[in-house]
């Protein structure tokens, strides 16, 4: 294959830094693409335009035979963007699904000078963001494509193209005549392009969009056959396991590798350190000792026999309790908070005109990832090119670590990404990867990292727990007068080159509920120092502050002997749109629907005299809403969960299928971790290595189904909604427990609690 | 030259040089097909798969397979792989994920359910479902949620309402239906 084979036809501006592009491919193949501005010189992505179409970027390619290829760029971690990004592409193109094969994209990264240049835009998974994004540009590449496939067919006909139309995969003439696709592309390759970007299809057209489809990489799951990561072979690589110390700032005082090297299979044992100045997450998470072996039966045998003493770090004493007990003593105490992050009207004054008053305190422990996939990482270094197949969510997160470590140009790294086995936060960050470049640097040998599950459980990058002070003041009409919201947890963000002044936004926001809907309101964050590494977790903040708000409001509720519902549509108030500190709207007519129709649907009315327990709760996040009516009944001493009702607004639904699959797994993942979850830890040791001691619910434990709603609202774009079902589920839970035992439940996780208290 | 030869006679009889015995292995049926295992004989039986046949559907869950990702069936039985030593294995029959569909192709009426019902997550932990679910409807061909309850596998997506579904859907002969 040869550059000469191909031609660059042309582009049009998209953006300001995105253009469309049409490269005409071998054997009559259309190929239309996104590309970055100043990416002109970038080398073509030669493998799709030939025969194999193993990098093909953000493009269609439609080929002669009439199968039509689409890249999808973001990881797919489970959250069914794989099916959905594709489908953007395929109903602008008007293509025939059934002939439709999707490729996960690897990262696209190009040489600027030495410098990165993303050449697919944007490609994070799992941060509620895809779609979104994706509804930006992707729908172009099926216009464009589109367009060429018209303007073929209206020269071949001698017709205006607009007395022509597209239906499945064939461009139809008014007299009947058919020409597919494939028939097309080699022609509509060599076509110049308009002036300016082909008009969007008007939305009530769309095919694909809105209708439910399955998983695209179903039936290759259910044979076995997805690979993910740590099923990728490069036939030579080393297998490389780890021993980790304990603490993520001890030392390796002592080490003996004798035993471990008379194990048959094992080569090599490596040492790891954190490079120093490293912000948490770009480099390995504790020093560690690797034990590499030619499978990973005897790497496993190697690290038994390894005979390790470590040395605690200055962290070394560090305990959950105390750090506990010093987030209580902060919100007890006289100190400033650390940051005032909203401060409407005047919350001291307001606290004078009370009728009536209120506080509680909520307590929500330290939690972590346990992705089904453990960290692993697959590299093969050779003198201009390193080779990666990474479980990641940030594929270009992982390329700097890759360059840092390797000295190598941009466009000299290959990272491929296939389907990853569960993200939730934890691979934004890239540890493994770092370890997995210095264990291959320092074999100089292809390897493959892989961790245990118990490593896995150890070294996390774990969700701080927290401590939330909430009070309230109701004038004698019930309206909300003033609320004062405290919180105090260890940042996610600390140690991460954030400035000190930005380490709240990833514990409190600024428009969580009910900002803005009460005249005095403020919300304070105070940190707590911790050594233990944190970073980003499935639906956090929301989900911490979504129990402490939304259980608070019960109890205000039933501190006044009124419907929960009422008192929550009496403080969202006429519908209306209210701005929000980051950009658009909170629509509090939107957030009530949502909640009336979860209320309804779980037969409401009768929530005082129903003989089981029903909680309501609901939250909104960045214009999306979300609901959740919960039935519970207490069996002795046994909780059993019978009903649980979602509903959700999330703007223009791209695949209900897939939007149900992401709303009832929130759900379930929200109810697991809030009915048994809590991470401790002890003189710096993380107290919980598997699944016994972190039992994720087992089917008798969760309700035996998610009762989703789904609010039409193709008036508005589509907002994500990977995590949006995780803030209220814990909330519903704990309000219809309280009414089904009378047990008012403060405490995460929720089950030993209940039990303590009952 | 002729001593020659019968001086090497001698000394292959004496010298302790003895070639090393041809090692018995451990032969199993994997899949429906017949394999002999001569490393190891410890070595778990996921590893096996995984490292040695590169059948990768099995998946590394955690030591004594506690998500049940690593679940195979042995001699129908589902049980975790890494908890089963190949010495253990001569003579048996184990089916993996890739071992459910028939050799056209054709989807075991689990996996067209879990199709259906689209009763997947990130998809690691699906093999596992699958082989528990397979097991399950053998031991009851119409099981209760009470018999659904017990199937020993975890999974963060939260798949299992929908796993729960593809169940019912096989027990109602309603597998690939729509």
């Amino acid at each position: 294959m040869s550059n000469d084979r191909t031609t660059v036809h042309n582009q049009i501006r998209l953006s300001r830094r995105r253009f469309l592009q049409v490269l005409a491919g071998t054997a009559g193949a259309l190929v239309v693409g996104i590309r970055m501005a100043d990416a002109a010189d970038a080398p073509l992505p030669l493998a799709m335009l030939g025969d194999t179409f193993n990098d093909l970027g953000a493009y269609v390619r439609i080929d002669a035979d009439g199968n039509v290829l689409i890249g999808a760029r973001d990881p797919d971690t489970g959250t069914g963007v794989a099916t959905s990004l594709p489908r953007i592409i395929a109903d602008e193109l008007d293509a025939d699904w059934n002939r439709v094969s999707v490729v996960s994209l690897g990262l696209g990264v190009t040489d600027n000078n030495g410098q990165p240049r993303w050449t697919y835009g944007r490609q994070i998974g799992g941060s509620g963001g895809s779609i979104p994004a994706a509804w930006n540009d992707l729908r172009h590449v099926g216009a464009l494509a589109r367009w060429l496939l018209l303007q073929a067919a209206a020269r071949r006909l001698g017709l205006p193209a607009s007395n022509l139309r597209c239906d499945a995969g064939t461009v139809i003439a008014p007299d009947g005549r058919r020409f597919t696709y494939g028939s097309l592309a080699a022609d509509a390759s060599k076509i110049a392009l308009p002036a300016s970007v082909p008009l969007l299809k008007n939305a009530a057209n769309y095919h694909l969009i809105g209708k439910p489809v399955g998983d695209v990489d179903a039936r290759a799951i259910v044979t076995g056959l997805t690979r993910y990561a740590i099923d990728e072979h490069y036939g030579d690589e080393l297998i490389a396991v780890l021993a980790h110390c304990p603490w993520p700032d001890g030392t390796l005082a002592q080490i003996d590798t004798t035993d471990t090297l008379a194990v048959k299979g094992v080569l090599k044992v490596v040492q790891l350190k954190p490079e120093p100045g490293q912000p948490l997450g770009s480099t390995v998470i504790a020093p560690a000792v690797a034990v590499l072996a030619v499978d990973t039966w005897s790497a496993l045998q190697g690290r038994e026999k390894l005979k390790l003493e470590w040395k605690p770090g200055a962290s070394g004493g560090e305990s959950s309790n105390a750090l506990e007990q010093q987030a209580s003593a902060l919100l007890a105490g006289k100190t400033d908070p650390t940051t005032r992050v909203r401060n409407d009207g005047d919350v001291e004054a307001a606290g004078k005109k009370a009728a009536r008053r209120l506080e509680a305190t909520y307590f929500q422990p330290w939690l972590g990832h346990v992705t089904a996939e453990p960290m692993n990482c697959l590299v093969r270094l050779d003198k201009d090119r390193a080779s990666l197949v990474v479980p990641t969510q940030a594929p270009q997160k992982a390329w700097a670590v890759v360059q840092r470590l390797t000295g190598l140009s941009p466009a000299q790294i290959d990272i491929r990404v296939p389907r990853v086995g569960g993200g939730y936060g934890r691979r934004l960050d890239h540890d493994y990867v770092a370890e997995a470049v210095m264990v291959a640097k320092a074999v100089d040998k292809p390897v493959r990292l892989m961790w245990t599950r118990e490593e896995d459980f150890d070294h996390d990058y774990y969700q701080s727990g927290s401590v939330h002070h909430l009070s309230v003041v109701l004038d004698r009409k019930r309206q909300l007068l003033g609320w004062n919201q405290r919180m105090a947890s260890a940042s996610a963000l600390a140690h991460r080159n954030t400035p000190d002044n930005r380490l709240w936004t990833s514990e409190l926001h600024a428009d969580q509920l009910p900002a803005a809907l009460v005249p005095n309101y403020r919300s304070d964050w105070y940190a707590l120092n911790s050594a233990m590494p944190r970073g980003p977790m499935r639906g956090m903040p929301h989900t911490s502050n979504a129990f402490a708000v939304e259980s608070f409001i019960d109890e205000i509720a039933h501190s006044m002997k009124e419907d929960p519902l009422v008192t929550h549509l009496r403080m969202l108030g006429e519908p209306r749109e209210l701005p929000l500190s980051v950009g658009g709207t909170f629509n509090t007519g939107r957030l009530a629907n949502v909640l009336k129709l979860v209320a309804d649907r779980i037969e409401w009315k009768n929530w005082l005299h129903s003989v089981n327990g029903l909680g309501i709760a609901c939250w909104h996040i960045d214009g999306a809403y979300v609901a959740h009516a919960i039935e519970v009944a207490m069996q002795n001493q046994k909780l059993v969960i019978q009903r649980v009702v979602c509903a959700a607004d999330v703007g223009r639904v791209i695949n209900p299928l897939g939007l149900e699959g992401q709303l009832a797994g929130a759900t379930l993942d929200a109810l697991s971790t809030a009915l048994n979850l809590a991470i401790t830890f002890k003189d710096g040791l993380i107290q919980q290595h598997n699944y016994k001691d972190y039992p994720l619910a087992s089917m008798a434990q969760l309700p035996n189904a998610v009762e989703v709603i789904v609010v039409p609202a193709d008036d508005r774009p589509p907002a994500g909604a990977s995590f949006l079902a995780m803030p209220t589920a814990a909330p519903a839970l704990a309000n219809a427990v309280f009414r089904a035992s009378a047990v008012r439940v403060r405490r995460l996780p929720l089950m030993k609690e209940l039990l303590r208290m009952l | 030259m002729a001593p020659v030869q019968a001086q090497a006679v001698t000394v292959t009889s004496d010298s302790s040089i003895v070639p090393e015995k041809i090692r018995d292995g451990i032969d199993l049926e994997i899949n429906g097909e017949h394999y002999r295992h001569t490393g190891d004989p410890q070595m778990p039986l996921l590893w096996y798969l995984r490292d040695v046949l590169r059948l990768t559907g099995t998946k590394y869950g955690g030591e004594h397979g506690q998500n049940g990702a690593d679940l195979v069936l042995l001699d129908g039985k589902a049980v975790s792989a890494i908890d089963q030593p190949m010495t253990k294995l001569a003579g048996r029959q184990v089916v993996t994920v890739e071992g459910l569909a028939g050799n056209d192709g054709s989807l075991h009426p689990v996996q067209q359910a879990f199709v259906d019902e689209d009763a997947i997550g990130c998809g690691y932990c699906t093999p596992g479902w699958l082989i528990a679910a397979v097991d399950l409807l053998r031991r009851k061909p119409n099981p209760g949620d009470d018999d659904i309850d017990r199937l020993p596998n975890l999974c963060r997506c939260g798949c299992q309402t929908r796993v729960r579904s593809a169940i019912k859907r096989v027990a109602a002969g309603k597998a690939g239906q729509p």
